[in-house]
Formats: C-alpha cells, structure tokens, sequence
C-alpha cells in the first residue's frame, strides 16, 4: 500500500511509519489516542465542521472514496483545510486514482493512499494544469488572479 | 464575442493533452471501460450502441463565423458530413472514432473551443438566450455573467464528481429563452427597486422521470455575489444529494422534499462562505464584460426602404420575415432566425456545406455571429433591414429558408428509438408527420404559436413536459403507443403540461393533435395562443375534442 504525500505539486513516497488510526465511531466510544502520531478516520457522510474541536486533536484526518464517482469527500476536505483552518495531514482512501489526483490536491488533500496505483501516473496527473480557473482549498493562484495587472502571480 | 487568452488556451491545450493521455491508456488496454467511462464523459464523448458520439460545448450558444467553418471541417473529416444542434445548445457528432478524438479537441482548441463538461455528473456547459445582446428590453449581456460561471465551472475540483449532471441557465430579460425554470439553477438578472442589478435564483428544475419548476431560493442576489452562492448551492447538493438512487439524484428531488429547508442550507452555507475570496474581482468582470461590447452598429433610422419593397414584392419573403425575424434593439436592425426545422427532416440536424453557408452569411451581413438556440435553430444575432432580402436569398440557397419559428411544425424531438437504445418510440417519424399536416404555410399562420415537444421515453430528452402540446412515447405490451399532454410551457410562464388520458396508436397520433388544434380554432379569442386558450378553458373541453364525449 503505497502513499503519497504531496507538497508544492511535488509527489513523494511516504515512508514514515502509519500513525495510529482512530475512527469517528471509535472516538464516539470513548477510544483516545496514548502517544505517538494519531489519526482520524471520518466517513463522507459526516459534517466535518462539527467536528472542529476533534479534528483539532488529530495530526492527520482521512477521508472516504467508496468509489470515485462518490464525490463527498472533496467538500468535507475543503471545509477542513478553507473553513477550520486545519493544518494537519488530510489523506485520500478508498478508490483514489490518478485522474482524480488534481481534484484533491486541489481541494485540499495532501497525502493520497494509492494502493497499488502507478507512482509516476500520479506525478504526471497533478502536474497535467499549468493553469486553474477557480480557488479552492490549495494555494495555486487562479487565473483570474494571474491576470490582474500588476500581478506578480503571472 | 469573448476572445480565448493566454490562460484560457493554454487550460483548453493541457486538457487535450491529457484527453490524448487518457485515450492512449484506454487503447493500450491501460485503462478498463468502466474507469475510462468518467473520463471521456468530461470531455463529451459518449459511447452509443454502435459508435462513439462526441458533444462539443457551445458555451451559451455563441459561435463566431470562424468556429462554425471549423465545425464544419470537423464533420467532413472525422463525421459523416453533418451534425447535430441539441436542446442545450450544444452540437453532436455521431460517428467519430475514438482514436480520433484527441484530434478533434485539439481542432476545436485552434477555435477556442472544447468539449469540457457536456457530459458526466458534473455542471454541464452553461447556457442562456440566444438573442443576448440583441435583443430589447435586457437589462446586461447575460453571456457576461456565462462565461464567468464557464470558467468558475472548468473542472470545478469539488464539483466534478455530483450525485448527477448539473445545468445552469441564465437570462437577463423577462422574456426567458433559455428555459430557466426547467434548470437545475436558473438565473435571472434583473434590477431591483433600488435601480442595482441582482439575480433571481431558481434551484430545482427539471424535466425527466419527474419534472419540477423550479423554486426560487433568493429573490434577489447582489450581480457580484454569484459565484459565492453558486458555491453554496453545488456544496449543499453535493454533501446531501441522494446517491443511492440514479433516479432520485437531481438537485430537484433534494429541493423538492422540503424547499425551505434547502434555501435555509444554502443561506447558512453561504453566511460562512469567504465571499471576496469565491466571487471573482471587479477587474476580472470588467475585463470579460469588454469583450462583449456591442458591435459596431451603423447609425440607422428603424425603417427600412429596401426591406419594404421586397416584402411587397415577395410572398415567401414576407411570410419568412414575418415568422422568422425578431425585433432588434438598435434601429434598422433585425435578429433573424435559421430554422434546423426543414419539414420531412430530423430536427436539429445540418450539414457541413450548410454549415460553411451559415459562416458565409454571419461573415457578410451579422458581425460574423452566429447562435444556437435551445430550441434546435440557429439564429443570426444583428442583421440590417437593409439585407435581409440578400440574407434571405443565401439562406434558401442552402437549404435554409424554412419560415416555421415558433409555428406548429418548429417541434423539439429527441432521437427516439430510431437511434437511441433508452427509446421505448420512435420519435422523429411522428415529428415528420406532424409537420407535414402543418406544412401549408397559410394553416400553420392561421394556427400561430404552438410549441408541440416530442420525447421517445420518459427520459424527457425532446422535453414534452414544456410542450403547449407534449407527445411522450411508451411502449405497450410491444407496440408504440403516444400519450399526449397539454398546456405545458418551458418559457417565462413556466408549466408543466396535463396527461390527458389513454395515448394513440402511431397511426393515431397525428389525427389526434389535429383534433386538438382544430377545436382551439373554433375555441379561441382574436389573438389567443393555443396555450393560453387552453389555460383559459381549462383541460375537459380538449380532452373531449381528444376522446369524444362518450370517453366519460
């Protein structure tokens, strides 16, 4: 199971041993982390922003693709990183594949588990865009900005 | 007409190249179906029964002279000759080879053109009214605010992967030609008491399975607020659309269960929003709205001499004045419209050289502009009364002077079970034979507006459910079978038409719309529309026309 961490457009292999992982349901229950680095699994059909004060606790959150068409996940990752701030490690799970790669990078994903996914098709995948319209939950300059005069962006 | 920059060009050939990458992985065996399948639907390529169809994106339906020669190039080369206007202005190939459709993008890309987006569960290509920036009594150009949300849209990351497609419409008159109510969002831009341009917001509509009217969610939304607000809608869709159910996935279905709750959602979604970091910079706004300055119009007085004379002395051209021109707001100027609609041939449809002739024409006498309209015409945005007779002659040299705008046999029908493997009815034979009875230009005047939809299955694709007469084929224990609705509207006046009773045999079914036609011609006030006759007296007297009075 390989993972990705990814940092200013740049993929590289995760090689850190996994932290201890928690789910919502286990942390409902009473469960609390001992030592060491923890995360927090949430499935895609919670509201993230209630959950601020938990994930505040966590050093890295991973969220759900059941398949790929079950876009979800993006919303919750972008309200995590625009709306509470969150800086710790948000992670793809589930049916991660590279074309869908730019899309969570963007929305604020930074590490993605690929499973047996091909570790250069990931690299060419988020370096596919030059140039985005929109801003999201990642730090690219959107066009519009870019062509503001004066804009140091372009 | 918005002019492709740097970035703009640079995004549509990155997307190619990785289109070019995507369809290399799928032809090595690389990729399965099933995963390519999302893929190629962003960029509009559709796999049919027997070939592959690709969808080119004619953002709200605004094509230069030059775009549409490219189009039809791209028929010869790669297609069978022609190509198909849809009901969201959009044009279909649909004979390509998959190989070559890299290619084709990177064709469309030398025309600043695509096909991003006019497919897959994701917000579809936008659309808006085709006479924008001609027509009278618009408030602004709604294609400002279209290619705002074009761009804010283009592989949009978090919304790319919705519980089902999304279509937003936009108009910014009263008269609404972009059938916004029957959107998933509908904007309409309009000036409030306090003299400031806002939108109305309408989430919900729809055709299909189940057709909604949109419900308005914001009666007034700030002109510089809107991407914000879309914002919130696509994300409150997105986290609470039902996934479960293909059926049940529209935004129509959320909003439906309980309006207010949604319009609470969307509010309270939108309050937390970083509004001046969503919504685009006054600099950026101005910067598109230059490129729809108006053209330069000649000085003109409203009337015009020459089109005088020639409409007295000749019939044809009077009639396809009368029927197919439309007024302009700058004097001596007209908007005219091509109908795709010639009768005895499948709506929508046109060939490259028809294609080539149309480019011609814009060239020479509208500024070289051209529109798709969501009714499957083309039209002809700013042309001087002055040349109309010429633009008139050019038009019925190619095939292309059908006066029938609005009239009985202008019918929308989707391609029915001639073509499509959803289709329980053929749809496009039952078009031919309607518009044959309405073929003699004199009936179908006398008749006047009547806008008769035709679908193949519930799917609603030749959107029956707005048709002032709606025909929606079903098959029954294996034969086709036609139930008719009525008083149905995807216009200003939005509705949704009544199933009448029992359907028709196809041998049935033309008879049948003569019935009801004949009885509004006897029923009618001087000047009375058959939808308003119809709103009028209300649905027993036609279903008695229909059925006779023995039929309860």
């Amino acid at each position: 199971m390989a993972r990705l961490r990814i940092k200013d457009g740049r993929a590289a292999v995760d090689d850190r041993a996994k932290g201890q992982e928690i789910t919502l349901d286990a942390w409902r229950d009473g469960v609390r982390p001992e030592a060491g680095r923890f995360e927090l699994s949430i499935p895609n059909t919670e509201d993230v922003e209630a959950l601020a004060a938990v994930v505040s606790r966590f050093d890295a959150v991973i969220l759900d693709f059941p398949t790929f068409q079950d876009g979800r996940a993006y919303s919750q990752a972008r309200t995590l990183r625009e709306r509470l701030a969150f800086k710790g490690e948000i992670r793809a799970r589930g049916d991660v594949l590279c074309d869908q790669a730019l899309f969570m990078i963007r929305c604020g994903f930074d590490a993605l588990d690929i499973g047996d996914g091909d570790i250069e098709g990931f690299r060419r995948a988020l370096n596919a865009y030059s140039a985005v319209y929109q801003p999201a939950g990642d730090d690219m300059t959107p066009i519009r900005m870019r062509r503001l005069p004066n804009s140091v962006a372009a | 007409m918005y002019r492709y920059d740097e970035f703009d060009d640079t995004f549509v050939r990155e997307r190619v190249a990785e289109f070019r990458g995507q369809v290399a992985r799928r032809l090595s065996g690389d990729l399965t179906e099933e995963q390519f399948k999302p893929l190629r639907l962003m960029n509009g390529l559709y796999l049919q029964l027997h070939a592959y169809m690709l969808r080119v994106a004619i953002p709200y339906g605004t094509l230069s002279a030059r775009q549409l020669r490219q189009l039809a190039m791209i028929a010869r080369k790669y297609d069978k000759g022609y190509g198909h206007f849809t009901t969201r202005q959009n044009i279909q190939y649909n004979w390509p080879a998959l190989i070559d459709v890299p290619d084709i993008l990177s064709d469309l890309a030398d025309v600043e053109m695509h096909a991003i987006q006019t497919s897959g569960n994701c917000i579809r290509n936008v659309t808006s009214d085709p006479y924008a920036g001609a027509a009278t009594g618009e408030v602004d150009d709604p294609r400002v605010w279209s290619e705002v949300i074009r761009q804010w849209s283009s592989l949009h990351p978090e919304f790319s992967f919705l519980p089902r497609k999304f279509k937003i419409a936009v108009t910014a008159s009263d008269e609404d030609r972009a059938a916004i109510k029957v959107h998933d969002i509908g904007l309409r831009l309009y000036r409030n008491e306090e003299g400031d341009r806002g939108f109305e917001v309408l989430v919900g509509g729809g055709l299909g399975r189940t057709p909604f009217i949109a419900e308005t969610i914001r009666a007034f939304l700030p002109e510089r607020r809107l991407l914000s607000y879309l914002e919130a809608i696509m994300r409150v869709y997105n986290r609470h659309g039902r996934r479960d159910n293909k059926y049940k996935a529209r935004v129509k279905i959320l909003v439906s269960v309980d309006p207010d709750d949604f319009r609470r959602q969307v509010e309270k979604e939108w309050e937390k929003s970083d509004k001046d970091r969503l919504d685009a910079p006054l600099e950026e706004l101005l910067r598109i709205r230059r490129h729809f300055a108006p053209p330069n119009f000649e000085m003109l007085t409203q009337d015009s001499a020459a089109l005088n004379d020639a409409r007295r002395d000749n019939e044809e051209f009077n009639r396809w004045i009368s029927v197919n021109s439309r007024a302009h707001r700058q004097p001596g100027y007209a908007i005219v419209n091509i109908s795709l609609k010639p009768i005895g041939k499948p709506p929508g449809d046109i060939s490259a050289d028809q294609m080539d002739a149309v480019a011609d024409i814009a060239g020479r006498f509208s500024f070289d502009e051209i529109r798709a309209t969501h009714e499957q015409n083309l039209c002809l945005p700013h042309v001087k009364k002055d040349d109309l007779f010429a633009v008139w002659r050019a038009l019925d040299g190619a095939g292309l002077a059908t006066a029938n705008i609005g009239l009985a046999s202008d019918i929308i029908a989707c391609p029915g079970l001639d073509y499509c493997d959803l289709a329980n009815a053929r749809s496009i034979p039952i078009a031919e034979r309607i518009a044959e009875r309405f073929a003699d230009p004199r009936k179908a005047a006398d008749v006047g507006e009547l806008k008769i939809k035709i679908s193949g299955c519930i799917n609603a694709c030749g959107h029956h459910h707005v048709g002032h007469i709606g025909i929606l084929g079903v098959d029954k224990k294996g034969e086709e079978f036609y139930q008719i609705t009525l008083g149905g509207s995807g216009a200003e006046d939005a509705s949704i038409g009544a199933i009448t009773g029992r359907g028709f045999s196809s041998s049935e079914v033309v008879d049948a719309v003569d019935r009801l036609v004949d009885f509004y011609k006897d029923s009618r006030k001087p000047g009375e529309r058959f939808l308003d006759a119809y709103r009028r007296l209300g649905a027993e007297p036609f279903k008695e026309a229909l059925y006779g009075e023995t039929s309860h």
